[in-house]
């Protein structure tokens, strides 16, 4: 990395700490702005009095740095077991683990979906309505039936976490889906008459010409099922009672709100974490794989 | 021998007729011209040639074959108006395009990169990106690409026409030589007439609705064509047959509403 960064001439080195300055800088300014706006919102409510919409106290709105201590405090209401981090932690890495294969999958699978259905235009119009349809099945009616049906059939190493990964893996098809298509379709008519004079096939058409103008899109679409297989890897815990995810955690707290408001809030901003963590994958990996000209990215 | 034979070629679009009775013979190492009117189908007819498009009616023959087969066979090589490079891929890897699709070996699909972009002149720019280059560049990295695989004849609809004056008329000299170094034929497309006579070893003038060959003008100013034979007697001798011939067309197509009026009064 040293040696890199020495091949670097200067002064596109300082261009770039200085742009990472600045982008760290803008990062801090928000949340300092965000941190302001809790706290300030918090104190004017309470200062007045105010009712509306909702009365303003310790439990409605905690203070974000109790929020924050509340993470290295004990899990348990007792202040007996093992702090709070760690227990959220372990849910998270277990959620991370259902919505990361969820996202492969229906990632994988939407893609190669849309390839069939941008392929082939009479089976987008029989098909496309239907999975669009698809989508306006309430998730919290499907995953506890996906678990009944599921379950039975996975092996030990993937029960449970194995079908609400499926569950994720809903979520997240249906955007990679419809960008591959539009994305698939995009490439531009004289690009396409071009590969037609060199006798290019079909298949060979769309690996070299259709797939490359299509990440953009694809990417686009990705980056709403990041957070999305996360969601989903959440609600599909819920019904089906995984203890190990952070799902029951959210179960759990919310049970205890009265009396402990901060272990709902800490597990809300861990998994806030982990939907941000996701994006943040698929946008580093975005910045490695596409290259296109500036007015080209979607 | 020539190279397109075309005999009683028509096209139409629904109810408009864009080609009509088009006969057209190009021979081999011909530089062919197209000029005329918007909506005289000099560029459908180039698309006829080049199979991107079926004719309704008549037969056209390449290097002996059917259309499909001379594209099937990679006989064609299309430049548009716009450079349509793949903005994912390097200039180098844009000029080696067609040779993938060929199936090329790597080691010669790179030689042959070198060559073409000598050709051109823009040797040292292999690993620059479409977006990064001039217009003029960005066109002259799409000839390369479309002469990399040595196609039998050059297709070319108005390379320049979305060029300043001066990139112009110096691609103009520099696609004289490529195509003199090259051998290959040429059917080019364009609006202006100073170019179709300054390029060509002969011009088709063209005239609208229905699209047709009004006059087959050959072109016989000496070549290697120079930046001087701009300024040849005999050029603006031709400019002005050509002109004529395209306004010719242009009161022949005045003509005949009139007489439809008559006929229909």
């Amino acid at each position: 990395m040293a040696t890199m960064a020495a091949e670097l001439p200067v002064e596109r080195r300082t261009e770039l700490i200085r742009r990472a300055a600045a982008r760290v800088g803008t990062s801090i300014l928000v949340l300092a702005a965000l941190w302001g706006l809790w706290e300030g919102y918090r104190w004017l409510w309470i200062h007045e009095g105010w009712t509306w919409p909702f009365v303003v106290n310790d439990t409605t709105m905690p203070h974000l740095h109790d929020i924050f201590a509340a993470l290295w405090g004990s899990a348990s209401p007792g202040g007996v077991g093992p702090r709070l981090i760690t227990v959220l932690v372990k849910g998270a890495l277990f959620t991370a683990k259902e919505a990361a294969a969820g996202f492969a999958i229906g990632a994988l699978g939407g893609f190669a979906l849309g390839v069939l259905l941008a392929q082939f235009r009479l089976l987008q119009r029989g098909l496309l309505p239907w999975i669009v349809a698809s989508q306006t099945v309430p998730i919290l009616v499907v995953a506890p039936m996906v678990v009944v049906w599921a379950n039975p059939k996975l092996p030990d190493s993937l029960k449970d976490w194995g079908a609400v990964a499926l569950i994720a893996a809903f979520l997240t098809f249906f955007p990679v889906t419809v960008n591959t298509i539009r994305g698939l379709q995009s490439a531009d008519r004289r690009a396409l008459e071009l590969m037609r004079s060199y006798a290019a096939g079909d298949w060979r058409i769309l690996w070299k010409l259709r797939f490359p103008a299509a990440l953009p899109y694809i990417f686009a679409a990705l980056k709403i099922s990041a957070t999305a297989s996360v969601v989903g890897a959440l609600i599909g815990e819920l019904p089906s009672s995984i203890p190990n995810g952070l799902g029951a955690q959210i179960i759990n707290f919310s049970q205890y709100y009265t009396t402990q408001p901060r272990g709902l809030w800490a597990t809300n901003l861990i998994a806030a974490a982990l939907g941000i963590s996701f994006f943040l994958i698929v946008l580093i990996a975005e910045k490695l794989v596409v290259r296109r000209a500036p007015e080209n990215l979607v | 021998m020539s190279v397109v034979e075309i005999s009683g070629v028509s096209k139409r679009f629904g109810a408009t007729t864009a080609l009509e009775g088009i006969e057209l013979e190009i021979g081999e190492r011909e530089f062919v011209s197209l000029i005329g009117p918007s909506g005289c189908g000099k560029s459908t007819l180039l698309r006829i040639i080049g199979d991107l498009i079926d004719p309704s009616g008549g037969k056209i023959v390449v290097n002996g074959k059917t259309a499909r087969q001379a594209r099937k066979d990679r006989d064609y090589g299309i430049i548009f108006q716009d450079p349509v490079l793949y903005d994912w891929r390097t200039v180098a890897k844009n000029v080696a395009l067609p040779l993938e699709m060929a199936r090329w070996p790597r080691q010669k699909r790179m030689a042959r990169v070198q060559t073409m972009l000598e050709l051109v002149e823009l040797t040292g720019f292999e690993n620059h990106r479409p977006w990064q280059l001039s217009g003029g560049m960005q066109q002259r990295v799409s000839i390369a690409r479309a002469l990399s695989f040595d196609p039998a004849l050059l297709l070319m609809d108005e390379p320049f026409g979305a060029l300043d004056e001066m990139t112009r008329e110096r691609l103009n000299m520099e696609l004289l030589r490529i195509w003199a170094a090259s051998g290959s034929t040429v059917v080019f497309v364009t609006h202006s007439i100073s170019e179709a006579v300054f390029l060509s070893t002969q011009v088709v003038v063209m005239s609208p609705r229905p699209g047709r060959i009004s006059e087959v003008i050959p072109i016989d100013l000496k070549q290697p064509r120079t930046a001087t034979t701009r300024e040849e007697p005999r050029f603006f001798e031709l400019v002005t047959q050509v002109r004529e011939a395209l306004h010719l067309g242009h009161d022949l197509e005045r003509a005949a509403p009139a007489t439809s009026q008559q006929a229909g009064a």
